[in-house]
């Protein structure tokens, strides 16, 4: 998800720009009560650890693999403000020094990938929290719904901003429905990476996870309980639930993009205009919109997941390492 | 980015490039890559002056082709699918070697392979001309909140050393057998990663507490300072100033 530069229009990275700049400050005023100097090293090296968990490949499927992205992990670990500035230095270090990641889209890349995944991912945590356990696995658990949520939260932000910034004659539609069906697939890895990860952190120093500070200690002893497969399929499931119900908001006919270019005076021709099986994201021959809507996401799912076993299940033989 | 060792990021070297305090040459990528982001796709002419700057700004700092060109590959996943744009994108069509593709999404591929290519160019000068501690405290010259620089830097000094952990817990668990294929096998790297987090917490506190012995009172002292005498900045902005002329131009035709 690191935009490079030139991704976005020039308003919508300034924008962004500012939008960031505001958040980042706050943090900074907010943080600095907690951040005496006892914890600046602490914070550094736990930024550390948030970048080194990005390098760090996990296995998907048949031997592909996937990486962490991290926000909503530094959140439910460090606090959403500390968690959003840490993602935050990590971003900008990617830019500047990794080469990962534009400077001008610095604006869009920290609001997503940063601002979006701390603060959203710790909303659904703190929300998931309510009606799940108050122990070890209820917080591991809320934990690996929120990161997967936040992944998915970060690709809806990027194709909203692209609703503003497009640079590219592809519409809003087609953006939204490819950049949160290829994210609901991450959001899977990442919840479940997360959420085993923090159930490990609160059995060894339940004290380290922000997320569970307000709990009783005693309720946190003991090793919480994950079937990691059923966190899997679980997972899954929901991915196909949201999927289809997230895709609802993505085609009403004239939508934003559209209704701006009609404003500008262009024809709609210019501003995009699909013919494929899908075209403007709708089956061909059923008369409710909703329900073909809805088709079509699930359709999109299965499709990119039936492709990606097809894909690894020709390399079956285990990578050398 | 994969196992890539970051010190791998800056060539060695006593250019002119490498001598510019690294304050200057931050403002001057920022002007650069700022020139870029303004100047309107359609003006090809103003973003081939670009490339033969950054080109010269590459020369100049006697970067290898082959360190540029492996250090622009992460770029290169953002510009497969720019290509695809003129394929899926709609409106009128240009006839491209018996293929009608769409002449608003050959534009837009256009302008974001260029502004892409010479964003990433830039930020391998600096990186590549430019030690990461001179880097953090060019940050702090330029008043970043403190509080960020010293994030950073203890980010950039522990990086290496966590994600070796990182690796060498991964690196124990093939050795006994474990080589997870599918995500709930995932188990056992997530918990060495958990336990990860823990000891590179762990870690954080005894570094605070080597500081304090040290006599750390919440600002790190600047061990290498870098004063910007005038003849600095008019080399660091000599180059960016050119490409904000150009795009100056550009956006006034």
């Amino acid at each position: 998800m690191h935009a490079p530069d030139g991704f976005l229009g020039l308003g919508t990275a300034v924008a962004t720009g500012a939008i960031s700049f505001g958040v980042v400050g706050a943090s900074l005023r907010m943080a600095r009560t907690r951040l005496a100097d006892r914890q600046i090293p602490l914070t550094g090296v736990s930024a550390a650890f948030i970048f080194a968990a990005q390098l760090v490949n996990f296995p998907v499927a048949a031997g592909t693999t996937g990486h962490l992205l991290g926000g909503a992990l530094a959140a439910i670990l460090l606090g959403p403000t500390v968690g959003a500035l840490v993602v935050t230095v990590v971003v900008v270090v990617q830019a500047l020094v990794f080469a990962d990641g534009g400077l001008s889209a610095l604006g869009y890349n920290t609001l997503n990938m940063a601002i979006v995944t701390s603060f959203g991912g710790y909303a659904a945590f703190v929300a998931v929290r309510k009606i799940l356990p108050r122990n070890a696995s209820g917080v591991a658990t809320a934990a690996g719904l929120a990161a997967g949520i936040s992944v998915v939260l970060a690709s809806m932000a990027l194709s909203i901003e692209w609703l503003f910034g497009a640079t590219a004659p592809v519409s809003f539609d087609t953006v939204f429905a490819a950049m949160v069906g290829v994210h609901l697939l991450i959001g899977v890895g990442e919840g479940v990476i997360t959420g085993l990860l923090v159930a490990s952190v609160l059995a060894a120093r339940p004290d380290l996870v922000y997320g569970a500070r307000h709990l009783d200690p005693a309720a946190l002893r003991g090793r919480a309980s994950l079937s990691t497969r059923g966190l899997v399929i679980a997972a899954l499931a929901v991915t196909l639930v949201v999927g289809t119900i997230v895709s609802q908001f993505a085609g009403s006919d004239p939508d934003g993009l559209e209704r701006v270019a009609e404003d500008l005076e262009l024809t709609a021709d210019q501003a995009g205009d699909a013919r494929g099986p899908f075209a403007d994201y709708a089956v061909d021959g059923l008369d409710n919109e909703q329900l073909s809507l809805a088709i079509a996401a699930g359709a999109g799912i299965v499709i990119v997941g039936a492709i990606g076993y097809g894909l690894v299940a020709t390399r079956r033989e285990p990578s050398a390492v | 980015m994969g196992a890539e060792h970051s010190h791998a990021l800056f060539h060695h070297g006593h250019s002119p490039v490498h001598h510019l305090p690294a304050h200057t040459k931050l403002v001057g990528t920022l002007v650069f890559v700022a020139a870029v982001a303004v100047t309107p796709r359609q003006e090809l002419w103003a973003f081939a002056v670009y490339a033969a700057v950054a080109v010269f700004a590459m020369a100049v700092a006697r970067l290898p082709v082959r360190f540029v060109a492996r250090r622009a590959l992460l770029v290169l996943p953002f510009l497969g699918v720019a290509a695809l744009v003129p394929f899926i994108g709609g409106g009128e069509t240009t006839d491209v070697m018996g293929l009608a593709l769409s002449t608003e999404g050959l534009w837009a591929a256009s302008g974001i392979v260029c502004k892409a290519l010479l964003g990433t160019a830039a930020s391998i000068v600096l990186a590549g001309t430019t030690e990461q501690a001179d880097l953090v405290r060019g940050l702090a010259r330029l008043r970043v909140p403190p509080l960020l620089v010293m994030i950073t830097a203890t980010m950039l000094r522990y990086l290496e050393t966590v994600a070796g952990e990182l690796r060498r817990a991964r690196t124990a668990m093939q050795s006994r057998g474990h080589n997870p294929r599918w995500l709930w096998q995932a188990t056992p790297l997530a918990n060495s990663a958990g336990a990860t987090f823990v000891r590179s917490y762990e870690r954080g506190e005894r570094v605070h507490h080597a500081m304090a012995a040290r006599g750390f009172t919440g600002t790190p002292p600047d061990l290498n300072p870098q004063p910007a005498a005038g003849r600095h900045w008019i080399r660091a902005i000599a180059l960016p100033g050119i490409t904000v002329a150009v795009a100056i131009a550009a956006l006034a035709s």
